[in-house]
């Protein structure tokens, strides 16, 4: 167990590199960002030229890579076009998308994983195709005018919220954006608890369970959901990506500076520090998310073993 | 540190909301106000400051030689006390005497020739380097390739205290009035002793002082008690809150989380006069929209006149402003801007008959001009601003009416602005492409030479007419203003028979306000004026 | 069933009459422990496969997919869902069956008017008829949700499925480069692959797509095949020297592609709103390419003005995801024998 999560930690390294280039080559086939500094003018040559050099866009895309990690290794991750260091973007954007991120597979497990039992339960009937039509309006409604709704209702017409989240996003104010940033997975972690719900409730071990007389949510909480959450947890896992790099829309409606945004303006405006910067730590969440899931299998099937 | 800061400005809200209620009813002078922003894309030195939201900031705490006019956009004299000249070239500039800089520093001449000397310089990467390019000795601090060989330019002579001289490369009249643009603002010596300690919190002569600025977020400006000028802020301060989306800054409108909104979005203008009553404005702004050719194609460049007038003569302005803009944007008729006034040079109808919607004329004109290349035609802007995509499938809907054609035109959408200039500046368009002007100060010149003239900085179809060219060096000359405006107007005559660049409609400013404020207009850049404000 | 857990079960099985069908789950060393009176209570007959009599040692023994091929025909469900979706491929194909206007024929006089004679959904903003692009914008939104589905579930549950079942270092590199493909923001992706192409078609679109979309099913696959790998049932066959291709397919991959379908079917969803993402940004589908993805979201910010804009492509972007996911249930069901 301790050399398996040494070497899931190790693996890290490869990855790292592989990420940073990757991303790195991508911004870079993006185009050259200083044309779109000057705005609607043509840049003066002698200007741009100044500004290439000095973000090192004038080498070989190889020399600024080395001369990127070089930076990095210096704990300098370089500086955002508008003069902010990469550094302080993140120390700002990361805690706030972190929150949120949070709120979100809360409000996933919480709501997913109970429609799910319901409707695993009671399969076929009619709350079943409620859950299944809910499911149905969350996939075809586009986030942006659930998001946009929702925040009218709530922040206009009943004035119970906020619309805008304020800088500090404390969490309370992230509640409605958490909520809309879950909508889309809650339908995954619903129709997945279901299933597994569906096929595990006539399992013999239930069966067995249900036989010995346990009490009913015993049965469900102990025995069903446990051997059912095992494809949830693999959904969440995935999903930690869509839920931080990919909150562009929501973190757009809420006004709020996270991870998505940053990324956003960084590929809107080609600066590869910020994107690459932000990039990298998301897959390093990943790595440690999913190295998380895998280990939650032991706890889920006890046959499961890593050695 | 940063949670510190953090609460430390919590209470600073608290304390403003509160002084805020106790005023009641009437005008508060102390009162702050919140309005929505933008972040800056380059960091707040006045010549590096090329984008409206940087610019919201420094009309906010720098005050220039000049200042336009809030209403009528006219440079009146407010730093300058005269600026005179005998031949249009040579002029002297005299200071007014009592200005100082917020940090208590006096404003003399010294601290325009530092700032113009700063901006120009080539090492200091200045964006807005190419507004000193007129003052004598540019080429040696900003040459075209190289280093630069002087530090200073060589036009710019301080005399005394109050005084200093600027020699000029070239005759041009109108140049006194270019000086209410920011980057001609005046700098304290603590821009360039400390930059960086300057640049985390600028320090200006404007009405505002900016009291803290947590970049990407918020900045709060306070009024300064003691500002000389004439234009003192009648409220008590603006705290500017970056939005990433004005649908955002529209919904806290609604809910009064926001004092002020100053870009309505696209999709909400048909609600806003329901939402917001008489708190809705909509003025107009100079900024001018417009489909240029690539006049370096051989299909749509020299002797395609035909071709660019029908394709303008395709193009229902009326109907597309009416039901994609809410009348927020006016059908264009000439190549300026209605802001000018008829005495700077807007003339309505110059363009005549080639910017009126005929679908017969236009399918007749086109077939003349030998029709579209390859019977297609592909408009190409950028999609991730403004909304851009709307107008754009209108325009193609009113061409293919007009020529009967469902699949004559189509859009090509770029997604990024970065990637849109890198294919204008390459010269890779090969068919009509957005063209979008926002003047930078309000003179007809502004809206003609840099877009038309040969390989000026703006002019991104590379068209190219000696005779335009000819009339623009002859209005620049001339010293009599209605003479070299009525010059430029001749030079415009020929982009009506060129059609290098198809006027498509005058944009207006819009903005809401909620019931707390009062007197809130826009300039003709569409900023808000914020020193007039009046919050109760 | 499948011939080589045979010997093992001769014994036990011989006494239910429901056993000898278990071609899964029920067949496996943990059914055998777990004593007669639970195979008992199944009613008789349930586990009987109509028309087959029990396979014996020499008997041909019908193959796990064409019992569930057979389940799935007498399944109203799966019928519905048929049924359903033969319709939108029909109208995918031949668009003019049922709308006879054009869908770029726009007069921005309507703009956003409602509902009129001859013209049922009413108008969008640049005065098309909402019908007309609803049907037409079929044949694009079908193809990128069911192929960019089927190429990523394909894609995903081959990889993940066969690195959850070897493990070990093949795993760690599968594992490690989806990481990778993870952290790939989609608007960048999305600008770098698709903004250099200037094809018309749909294919860079469900290309980018499935280059997306893998990794999710992959590790969604991989997780199940860990899981089913440990029954009994396949330890059991393991032992008795079955191949590895044999256990992948016959015991390990039907009891694992219950949540690959889940989630593909619900992808196929998101895959076409996916595609609306992409076109917002520019990248996406290039007009004149009618689909519902770009409908509805041209339609979104409009929601306060003219509702109906959205709410019809966005009702036949649901109606498709809804046969898919009931199709994805049929065929579910039908793959597990518990259910019978």
């Amino acid at each position: 167990m301790g050399r398996y999560v040494l070497r899931r930690l190790l693996q890290m390294v490869p990855v790292f590199i592989g990420t940073t280039f990757l991303i790195f080559f991508m911004v870079y086939a993006l185009g050259d960002p200083v044309a779109a500094l000057f705005g609607d003018r043509a840049p003066d040559p002698a200007t741009a030229a100044r500004i290439r050099r000095e973000l090192y866009l004038d080498r070989p895309l190889w020399t600024q890579y080395l001369h990127y990690m070089g930076q990095i290794f210096q704990g300098n991750f370089g500086t955002a076009f508008n003069g902010q260091p990469v550094l302080d973007l993140m120390a700002e954007a990361w805690p706030v998308t972190l929150r949120l991120t949070l709120v979100a597979i809360v409000i996933e497990l919480i709501f997913g994983i109970t429609l799910g039992v319901i409707g695993g339960l009671r399969r076929g009937r009619a709350t079943d195709t409620g859950v299944l039509f809910l499911t149905l309006v969350v996939i075809s409604v586009p986030t942006f005018v659930t998001g946009y709704l929702l925040q009218y209702l709530f922040g206009v017409e009943w004035g119970l919220i906020r619309p805008s989240v304020s800088p500090a996003a404390p969490l309370n104010e992230l509640l409605l954006p958490g909520a809309v940033l879950a909508l889309v997975s809650l339908a995954y972690v619903t129709r997945l608890t279901r299933t597994s719900i569906a096929e595990n409730v006539r399992a013999d071990y239930v069966r067995t369970a249900v036989a010995k007389g346990l009490p009913r949510h015993r049965v469900i909480t102990r025995h069903l959901l446990r051997n059912s959450l095992i494809p949830v947890i693999t959904f969440i896992g995935t999903d930690i990506g869509a839920l931080m790099g990919g909150a562009i829309v929501t973190e757009r409606i809420f006004n709020i500076h996270g991870v998505g945004y940053q990324l956003y303006q960084g590929i809107l405006r080609n600066n590869s520090p910020t994107v690459v910067g932000f990039v990298t730590v998301l897959v390093i969440v990943f790595l440690l998310a999913n190295l998380l899931v895998d280990l939650l299998y032991a706890v889920l099937d006890p046959r499961i073993r890593y050695a | 540190m940063r949670g510190v800061t953090w609460a430390a400005a919590a209470v600073t809200v608290l304390a403003a909301t509160a002084t805020a209620c106790g005023g009641g009813g009437a005008s508060d002078t102390s009162a702050v106000l919140s309005s929505s922003w933008g972040d800056p894309q380059n960091p707040l030195e006045p010549a590096n400051t090329n984008e409206v939201q940087g610019g919201k900031v420094l009309s906010m705490i720098f005050r220039g030689l000049k200042e336009y006019d809030p209403k009528t956009g006219e440079a009146k004299d407010m730093l300058a006390e005269r600026i005179e000249s005998d031949d249009s070239q040579n002029y002297t500039v005299t200071v007014k005497d009592g200005w100082t800089f917020s940090n208590g520093e006096k404003v003399t001449a010294r601290s325009f020739v530092d700032a113009w000397n700063y901006g120009a310089l080539l090492d200091n990467k200045q964006k807005n380097a190419y507004f000193f390019e007129y003052i004598d000795g540019y080429d040696k601090v900003h040459p075209s390739s190289g280093n630069p060989t002087a530090k200073t330019l060589s036009g710019l002579t301080v005399k005394d205290d109050r005084t200093f001289t600027v020699k000029l490369t070239q005759k041009f009249s109108t140049w006194p009035e270019t000086l209410g643009y920011a980057a001609y603002a005046p700098l304290p010596r603590s821009f360039f002793d400390d930059h960086d300690a300057w640049l985390d919190k600028p320090v200006g002569n404007g009405p505002y002082t900016i009291d803290s600025y947590a970049k990407g977020s918020e900045m709060r400006l306070r009024k300064w008690e003691d500002y000389p000028g004439p234009d003192k802020a009648r409220n008590g301060g603006v705290d500017l809150k970056v939005y990433t989306d004005n649908n955002t800054a529209y919904t806290d409108l609604q809910s009064g989380n926001l004092d002020l909104a100053d870009d309505i979005p696209a999709a909400q203008l048909k609600n806003a006069p329901k939402d917001l009553g008489e708190r809705y404005i909509n003025q107009p702004a100079g900024i001018l929209q417009t489909l240029a050719f690539p006049y370096y194609d051989k299909n749509w460049g020299a002797g395609k006149e035909k071709l660019r007038i029908g394709l303008s003569r395709a193009i229902d302005r009326e109907q597309i402003t009416r039901q994609i803009f809410q009348k927020t944007r006016t059908p264009a008729t000439d190549w300026t801007s209605p802001v000018l006034g008829k005495d700077g040079g807007y003339k309505s109808g110059l363009c005549g008959d080639a910017c009126d919607y005929d679908p017969a004329a236009a399918k007749k004109l086109i077939k003349e001009g030998g029709g579209l290349p390859g019977g297609k035609v592909t408009l190409t802007s950028n999609v991730d601003t403004g909304s851009h995509r709307e107008w754009m499938d209108a325009v193609c809907n009113s061409i293919n009416n007009a020529l009967g054609n469902e699949r004559a035109c189509t859009v090509d959408p770029v997604g990024t602005f970065a990637d849109y200039r890198n294919r204008i500046t390459g010269h890779r368009m090969t068919g009509p492409f957005r063209a979008g002007w926002q003047m930078d100060y309000p003179l007809i010149q502004n809206f003609l030479q840099p877009l038309y003239y040969t390989n000026a900085s703006s002019n991104d179809g590379k068209w190219s007419n000696k005779d335009f060219d000819r009339l623009v060096n002859e209005a620049n000359a001339e010293t009599d203003t209605g003479r070299a405006v009525s010059t430029f107007q001749d030079g415009e005559k020929i982009l009506a028979e060129q059609m290098p660049a198809i006027p498509l409609w005058y944009q207006n400013g819009s903005a809401g306000y909620s019931e707390r404020l009062s007197d809130v207009t826009l300039n003709p850049f569409s900023v808000p004026v914020y020193e007039q404000i009046k919050v109760s | 069933m499948p011939d080589d857990l045979q010997p093992l079960q001769q014994g036990p099985l011989q006494r239910g009459p429901g056993n000898t069908i278990a071609p899964t789950g029920a067949g496996g060393a943990m059914d055998l422990a777990v004593s007669e009176a639970e195979t008992l209570e199944r009613p008789p007959g349930t586990g009987t496969i109509p028309g087959g009599p029990p396979g014996g040692p020499g008997a041909k023994p019908r193959s796990l997919w064409s019992d569930a091929w057979r389940e799935l025909r007498r399944n109203p469900v799966f019928i519905a869902s048929g049924l359903l979706i033969v319709f939108l491929v029909l109208i995918a194909i031949w668009p003019g069956l049922i709308a006879s206007g054009d869908p770029l024929s726009c007069n921005l006089a309507k703009s956003q008017e409602g509902s009129q004679p001859g013209h049922p959904f009413g108008y969008d903003t640049q005065g098309c008829d909402v019908y007309t692009r609803t049907v037409y914008g079929a044949r694009a939104s079908v193809t990128v949700g069911v192929c960019a589905t089927l190429g990523a579930a394909l894609l995903g549950s081959l990889l993940g499925g066969l690195a959850g079942f070897f493990g070990r270092w093949g795993d760690a590199l599968l594992s490690r480069t989806a990481d990778i493909f993870f952290g790939i923001p989609v608007v960048l992706g999305g600008l770098v692959f698709l903004s250099v192409i200037t094809s018309t078609t749909v294919w860079p679109v469900v290309g980018f797509i499935v280059l997306l979309g893998w990794p999710q099913i992959s590790r969604i696959a991989r997780g199940s095949v860990i899981t089913a790998k440990q029954n009994d049932y396949v330890q059991a066959a393991r032992a008795l020297g079955a191949s590895n291709t044999r256990l992948l397919l016959r015991h390990v991959a039907p009891n694992a592609v219950a949540p690959v379908i889940v989630v593909a079917t619900i992808a196929l969803g998101t895959y076409i709103s996916l595609e609306a993402t992409l076109s917002y940004l520019g990248v996406g589908l290039r007009p004149p390419t009618v689909s519902w993805g770009i409908d509805i979201s041209n339609a979104a910010p409009q929601i306060r003005n003219a509702p109906h804009m959205l709410l019809w492509p966005a009702g036949a972007l649901s109606l498709t995801v809804l046969a898919f996911i009931m199709l994805g249930d049929a065929v579910r069901d039908a793959l597990d024998p518990k259910l019978r």
